[in-house]
């Protein structure tokens, strides 16, 4: 079962926006409340209420600032979970086949039945989606909600991963990748839509839309004539409106 | 090798049942989803079909579910036993607690009933809790919009009928240049980022106005990190260049403001500066066609922006022609500004530039036949597509009225308010300032108060003053100090009561407002006052209830505790009588049901209030026989009606198909809950925009019950009652400010906005606050999913003071301002103005509170700013109180904090380092597995 | 990473017992009856306890049977396997060597190897992971195996080949932290990278998601101070190399020196092994503005 499915045309997947996400953390909370109550073990807290408070998350969104060589610092929120990778290491060194890719769609999930808890596939996640819960003790990661996109109790609209529905400005996006004709596909197409560390060809499905170019107002200067005065000072400025009262 | 793989149920059962109620866990007011299995929350989701958030639900909302199980909630009602502050109580019974405030309640009622301070927080059922205060009959009642945004509500309804907050919106399907100033990410949060979500999606340019660059800010194409308090010399310097380029809407000016109205420019009138008016006390215009003044809204007239006319050697001139005289001024030139807002003035010159070319060279158009206010028909609709929203960034200053006033005339004078493309009321707004109610005060014992506590003064009349001028109230709202406070001013009441300055009280009366922690200013100090004895060894403050459903810090202060109950097991409405859930398409209001009942012996405050009020035999909770009137809340929420036909719910009235205008309809509740929750009645499209001057929206929305008539309105770019408060200080009228306050009253309460601000050399360093999108206030810490996310707050500083104090990671700082200093971490951040540092609001705690752990990272590395921010000035040496607070509406002047900062060794803990306080709910349990489904 | 004793007693135990038992295997030394029983008993003792200690890393040990299924992709499941079989065969090996006084060389070869394998198989499922730049190098299989053999050389009494041993292991070791200290900066993977966000410019972590920690950074975010690791080496190579060497050179075949080499030896490995946990930089350290 560790062994990678053979490849599938379709992939499942999200397109995050980072031009969009405001770094609200609903993703984080629809999902914890949503996998908590769902596909396999609870999602634990440890410490709830005090000195150490700590729990488990399939979901979670970094901030960080990029200093470009001019101008202002950027801040960029930055939510991750599981990119359901092509090649994805943490299946492979699964020593039980808890740790699979679904054939059908390329989702990566854990089967809590098999997992020993060893950890070993969070070690190989260079991207530290999978976190092993301290109370149940199995791995835990993000489903892509393979409980609700296939899901016939809920309308057809709600089919999507919960992180998805909830996100109140749109920065998430759901659907197949592998189709070069999905709106997701197309996203990625046109706004350069990118793959997390590249270089450990892990080939993630996730992509992320980069943000778009900030602060280019003071390098684009073409508006400027527009401001050109019609007056300086209150007697001239009176004398224009009354020439141009008439024409309105 | 066969690939083989478990087989799942990717269609497991999802819930039981869906229950649709409304969100309370920010003042967003979200509809949301509650899945219930086996009777339980098991899950929260937002709404598909409510107006709010369309589906969407933040992170505080998705967390209810760790609200609702939360450890700190309070079991039963509490009687004090200790010493204040300590928190040791008794748990009582309803009974008694009920008993206990009755009785002292009534012999204040009966004595002097002004000896009463009700004053509610994050009470989302004002209209219901005043009116309870109007029967008790005190004046002392107000929620927390002083601290919080009044300046901004104040502003914009006296400006334009209407403000941000959550009582408008841009137009987010057609704008295209939208500029942000700071807002406070709890009100209209989701329909905030759903909106820039939606501008992202088309490409229009997003420009973020803010100190700070994060959350809204950062991803706005271009963010202005302009220096905090020099918003208004920043608006006026756009509002100069775009006059300076002829770059205004005329004829939008001309015809819907009072640009053209004629101001009595005879320096030795009494009416001064005030509007020249008919017979019929209509101001008056000079109409271009004929060049005669005529009554503003006469039929057919093209009112000249520059009109005037002379009588008895007076020459008369329009309102326009002083905001030419003021704006044109070299003072408010981009150059002369720039320094002192810290952008440049190519910038600021730039974004003039293109406020200009996408409103006036974007223009849109929109094929909607409609009839204006003087009956003239229009074919089409303009739109001018730039778009603005602010709200406590630019608000909680002491320049904030003048400010939010300033960004509503370069709005107004872009012509992009009320049109396609710009910002929009939603119902019931837009409104004019003259049909509120103006504030009322007259007590006597045993009798309601003589109408509704708060409103809209129009002059030296309307003030809250007693016959010897001093203070009616306790807040001192709408007096010489802030005449224009139409939301009270709850940041002063605790100081003032400790004073006895206007005078001393009996009970302090609070609900949902965390009083002794982070909804106060000078947060150590007030702990003082509430425990503070005078010479018989009594408390200063004679007695104090208070009404939570959680364990806050404030609880520990009081005599009596009420406890409430959380949000999912009670009614609620949210009314159009209140702060209504509106969008710009339609008006809308809902409820909350009790989606679970309580599992402690909780009551619903309201419902407790509907008790009491029975209890008191006030006459608007009393039936003529003495019986109680309303047996709960749900009770009031159907059968109470304003106004005949009127009530809080404007849904499903009559037989259940009555909206706006019906009869009380007993099924009404059911009616909402089979609706979700809500109740929207859209606007028809010729009614869309234009909303103050559209005759097809006036009439419904008299439909509707907004208003009993028609009414229409011009935007106030002169404000015509802040002359009449400068007229009195100038010596006219019978009504005078106090000497001492004279040329503050004079000064502050310019008709046209101007900007002013104070500096401190020795406190260079300007200190701001800022909600995080996933903690609403303190509520956030209690919850178990939401307190992992925000456990600590640093002091964000900004590179040039990190580097200047030599700051690692893990440093600490001392932060000083001329009334404390605080010890916390520091943190670097480069996206941030020079001069600013900031942190999260509320994330500090109180030891003991919320049921937390006393090691608690909240309350060993958590802090408060509000320990450096004094609710009064620093004396000046007269022997007056002077208020933190603007001049005009008593606005809290919470973002003018200016600081120094100097690295110190680490302590152990934040400092102050305040004792616990006793939990009296005990510890919150280790661990949590939470699932409530099999 | 989490420098985590049940990790490290597990590879340090389970490498010294499986290099006894390639030893035994090939016959060093050529024990039969009681005496072999010692050396066995004390081979078994350590690769057995070595994993069962294993299993105390474990969230979910019920499941442990099915480790042993994913042989075809998984190192660990491998070096399950390869463990089982090492020492099932050696088992045999050592019924003939402890009651029938005969050495059946052709099983002691083959379990000899398989012991070796095994190790090699521990090591892989370090070296494999190219999200810990440090482990990911040959030198990590070369490293483990050598200290198994060497190790095992001197448990078993081979001081001759495991003093020579040891100064190749010394080398190797050296050789190897040499390597590793510059892995990670060498493998490519930035905050840049981790972000996408580089070509805007320079990355720095602004808010972790969470101001609390979490099992991400309790795993695998250890930190450990440069010069504290500095000081932990040369102790580390003292005990495990040069106290060793020092002692086989004044004669250690038995008694306390042997003893002294032989604890001195094993703590010196404890060290090093715990620097090679404590000292491993994950790559999703970045993503938390850590450099492993």
């Amino acid at each position: 079962m560790t062994a990678l499915p053979p490849k599938s045309d379709v992939k499942l997947g999200l397109v995050i926006d980072l031009d969009t996400c405001v770094g609200c953390h609903a993703c984080v909370i629809s999902c914890k409340g949503w996998n908590t109550e769902n596909y396999g073990a609870p999602l634990s807290d440890q410490d709830a209420y005090g000195e150490n408070p700590s729990g488990t998350f399939l979901n979670r969104v970094h901030s960080y600032e990029v200093q470009p060589e001019q101008g202002a610092a950027q801040t960029i929120h930055f939510p991750k979970s599981c990119l359901h990778c092509e090649d994805a290491p943490c299946v492979t060194v699964c020593p039980t086949g808890a740790s699979y890719k679904r054939a059908e769609d390329g989702i990566v999930l854990v089967n809590e039945d098999a997992c020993i808890g060893c950890g070993l596939c969070a070690w190989a996640c260079p991207y530290g989606a999978r976190e092993l819960d301290q109370a149940a003790g199995v791995m835990k990661k993000c489903t892509l909600c393979v409980d609700r996109i296939y899901n016939e109790n809920l309308p057809e609209e709600d089919r999507e991963p919960a992180c998805v529905r909830t996100c109140p400005s749109g920065a998430r996006h759901f659907g197949d990748l592998g189709d070069a004709d999905s709106a997701v596909s197309k996203l990625v197409e046109e706004r350069g839509g990118m793959d997390l560390m590249p270089e450990l060809g892990t080939k993630p499905v996730n992509k992320y839309l980069p943000p778009r170019p900030k602060d280019q107002g003071n390098e684009i200067d073409i508006l400027a004539p527009l401001l050109a005065p019609i007056a300086t000072e209150t007697s001239g400025f009176l004398g224009w409106l009354d020439r141009n009262l008439e024409k309105i | 090798m066969n690939h083989s793989q478990p087989v799942i149920d990717t269609s497991p059962k999802v819930s039981d049942e869906i229950r649709k109620t409304t969100c309370y866990m920010c003042a967003c007011r979200c509809g949301i989803n509650v899945h219930m299995k086996e009777g339980k929350v098991a899950y929260i989701e937002g709404n598909r079909d409510h107006p709010v958030n369309k589906g969407v639900l933040c992170a505080k909302g998705s967390a209810g579910i760790m609200q609702v199980n939360a450890p700190s909630r309070l079991r039963s009602p509490l009687k004090r036993v200790g010493e204040r502050g300590s928190g040791e109580f008794e748990e009582i019974s309803w009974d008694e607690a009920l008993e206990i405030a009755s009785t002292r309640l009534a012999k204040v009622r009966a004595d002097d009933p002004s000896k009463l301070a009700f004053f509610t927080g994050r009470d989302q059922s004002q209209s219901f809790t005043s009116f309870w205060a109007q029967g008790f009959g005190t004046p002392n009642y107000a929620a927390h919009g002083g601290f919080c945004s009044v300046n901004m509500a104040a502003a914009g309804i006296y400006t334009m009928g209407g403000a941000f907050w959550e009582f408008g919106q841009p137009d987010w399907d057609h704008t295209k240049m939208f500029m942000l100033f700071g807002v406070a990410e709890d009100h209209d949060s989701n329909p905030i980022k759903m909106g820039l979500g939606k501008l992202k999606k088309r490409g229009a340019k997003v420009v973020g106005v803010n100190p700070i660059r994060t959350g809204y800010n950062a991803i706005a194409d271009e963010w202005v990190g302009i220096t905090p308090g020099t918003d208004g010399l920043f608006i006026t310097a756009l509002i100069h260049e775009l006059m300076k380029a002829g770059k205004i809407d005329l004829h939008y000016l001309a015809q819907y403001t009072n640009a053209p109205v004629l101001l009595d420019s005879n320096p030795d009138s009494e009416s001064y500066g005030l509007f020249l008016r008919d017979k019929d006390n209509k101001p008056l215009v000079i109409d271009l066609k004929s060049g005669k003044k005529v009554a503003y809204d006469k039929k057919g007239i093209k009112p000249d922006l520059n009109g005037s006319i002379r009588q008895a050697g007076i020459t008369h001139t329009t309102v326009f022609h002083k905001m030419a005289e003021t704006y044109m001024a070299p003072e408010h030139d981009a150059a002369n500004v720039a320094e002192r807002c810290g952008i440049t003035e190519e910038t600021i010159r730039r974004l003039a530039a293109e406020l200009a070319h996408v409103a006036f060279e974007q223009e849109i158009s929109l094929p909607i036949e409609w009839t204006d206010f003087r009956g003239e028909k229009h074919t089409k609709m303009t739109g001018r597509p730039v778009s603005f929203h602010a709200m406590r960034g630019i608000s909680a200053h002491a320049n904030g009225f003048q400010t939010c006033r300033a960004l509503h005339i370069l709005q107004i004078i872009l012509g992009s308010v009320e049109v396609p493309g710009g910002f929009r009321f939603k119902p019931p707004y837009p409104k004019s300032s003259e049909i509120h109610p103006k504030p009322h005060y007259g007590y006597a014992p045993n009798k309601p108060l003589d109408g509704p506590h708060l409103g809209f003064t129009h002059g030296p009349e309307d003030l809250a003053l007693k016959a010897d001028g001093t203070a009616a109230r306790i807040d001192k709202a709408f007096t010489w100090e802030n005449p224009m406070s139409s939301h009270g001013l709850m940041h002063m009441v605790i100081s003032n009561a400790h004073a006895g300055d206007p005078y001393k009280i009996d009970t302090l009366f609070m609900y949902m407002a965390n009083m002794s922690w982070n909804s106060s200013m000078n947060t150590g100090g007030v702990m003082k006052m509430l425990t503070d004895k005078d010479e018989n060894g009594d408390y200063v403050i004679p007695n104090i209830i208070y009404s939570d459903a959680y364990s806050s810090e404030m609880v520990a202060y009081a005599d009596l505790v009420l406890p409430d109950a959380t949000y999912l097991e009670r009614h609620d409405c949210i009314s159009l009588l209140d702060r209504p859930i509106c969008e710009a398409d339609g008006a809308a209001d809902a409820i909350r049901w009790p989606v679970i009942e309580p599992d402690r012996d909780v009551r619903g405050f309201q419902s407790v209030l509907c008790d009491l009020g029975a209890r008191l035999g006030l006459p608007n909770f009393t039936n003529e026989d003495g019986s109680q009137k309303f047996a709960d809340y749900a009770d009031y929420i159907v059968n109470h009606q304003r106004k005949p036909g009127i009530g809080p719910l404007a849904g499903f009235r009559g037989d259940g198909s009555d909206s706006g205008r019906g009869e009380v309809n007993p099924e009404q509740l059911n009616k909402y809950i089979e609706n979700g929750g809500f109740f929207v009645e859209h606007i028809k499209e010729d009614a869309s925009y234009y909303k103050p001057w559209n005759m097809a929206y006036q009439e419904w929305a008299v439909g509707m019950g907004l208003f009993d008539a028609p009414s229409p309105y011009l935007f106030q770019l002169y404000v015509e009652p802040m002359r009449k408060f400068q007229l009195a200080a100038e010596g006219h009228g019978e009504r005078q400010p106090p000497e001492h306050l004279r040329e503050r009253v004079r000064e502050a309460m310019s008709p046209l906005p101007v900007w002013n601000n104070s500096t401190d050399k020795d406190f260079p360093i300007h200190a701001l606050t800022q909600r995080p999108m996933a903690m609403y206030h303190s509520w956030g810490t209690q919850n178990a999913w939401l307190r992992q996310i925000h456990g600590v707050n640093p002091l964000y500083v900004p590179t040039k003071i990190w580097q200047e104090n030599d700051f690692k990671e893990g440093d600490w700082a001392k932060v000083s301002s001329p009334h404390g200093e605080i010890t916390v971490p520091v943190a670097h951040q480069a996206a941030l103005n020079e001069n600013t540092i900031w942190t999260w609001n509320a994330i500090g705690k109180r030891k003991g509170a919320w049921a937390l752990d006393e090691k608690a990272p909240e309350a060993t590395k958590g802090f408060l700013l509000n320990h450096l921010i004094h609710e009064l000035m620093p004396p000046k040496g007269d022997g007056m109180r002077w208020a933190n607070s603007d001049p005009i509406t008593g606005q809290a002047a919470w973002f003018d904090l200016k600081v120094a900062i100097e690295k110190v060794g680490a302590p152990s803990e934040c400092e102050p380092n305040i004792p616990a306080q006793k939990s009296p709910v005990g510890k919150g349990p280790k661990n949590l597995t939470w699932k409530v489904g099999t | 990473m989490h420098p985590a004793p049940s990790v490290i007693l597990f590879s340090v135990l389970s490498g010294l017992g499986f290099g006894m038992l390639a030893w035994l295997g090939i016959g060093k030394p050529p024990m039969t009856g009681f005496s072999a029983f010692i050396f066995f008993f004390v081979a078994y003792a350590l690769s057995v306890g070595g994993l069962l200690s294993a299993t105390f890393h474990l969230g979910n040990p019920k499941n442990s049977l099915k480790a042993f299924s994913q042989w075809r992709t998984s190192w660990l499941s491998r070096e399950g396997c390869c463990a089982v079989a090492a020492l099932t065969v050696m088992g045999v090996y050592a019924i003939g060597a402890i009651f029938f006084e005969t050495h059946w060389m052709f099983v002691g070869v083959i379990g000899a190897m398989l012991s070796v394998v095994t190790v090699f198989t521990t090591s892989m499922i370090y070296a494999q992971l190219k999200t810990v730049p440090r482990w990911n190098h040959w030198s990590t299989p070369v490293l483990f195996v050598s200290l198994s053999i060497f190790g095992g050389a001197l448990m078993t009494g081979q001081v001759t080949v495991a003093m020579y041993g040891f100064v190749a292991v010394g080398l190797i070791q050296i050789f190897a932290w040499f390597i590793s200290d510059s892995s990670f900066s060498k493998s490519g993977t930035t905050i840049e990278t981790a972000t996408g966000l580089g070509n805007i410019g320079k990355v720095r972590m602004f808010e972790p998601p969470h101001t609390g920690t979490n099992y991400l950074l309790k795993e695998m975010v250890y930190v450990i101070g440069r010069k504290h690791a500095a000081k932990l080496r040369l102790i580390a190579i003292i005990l495990m190399i040069v106290i060793p060497i020092l002692m086989i050179g004044m004669g250690a075949q038995h008694g306390i020196k042997a003893i002294i080499a032989v604890l001195s030896h094993v703590v010196g490995v404890f060290a090093s092994r715990w620097l090679f946990f404590a000292q491993a930089e994950h790559v999703v350290g970045l993503y938390y503005g850590k450099r492993g």
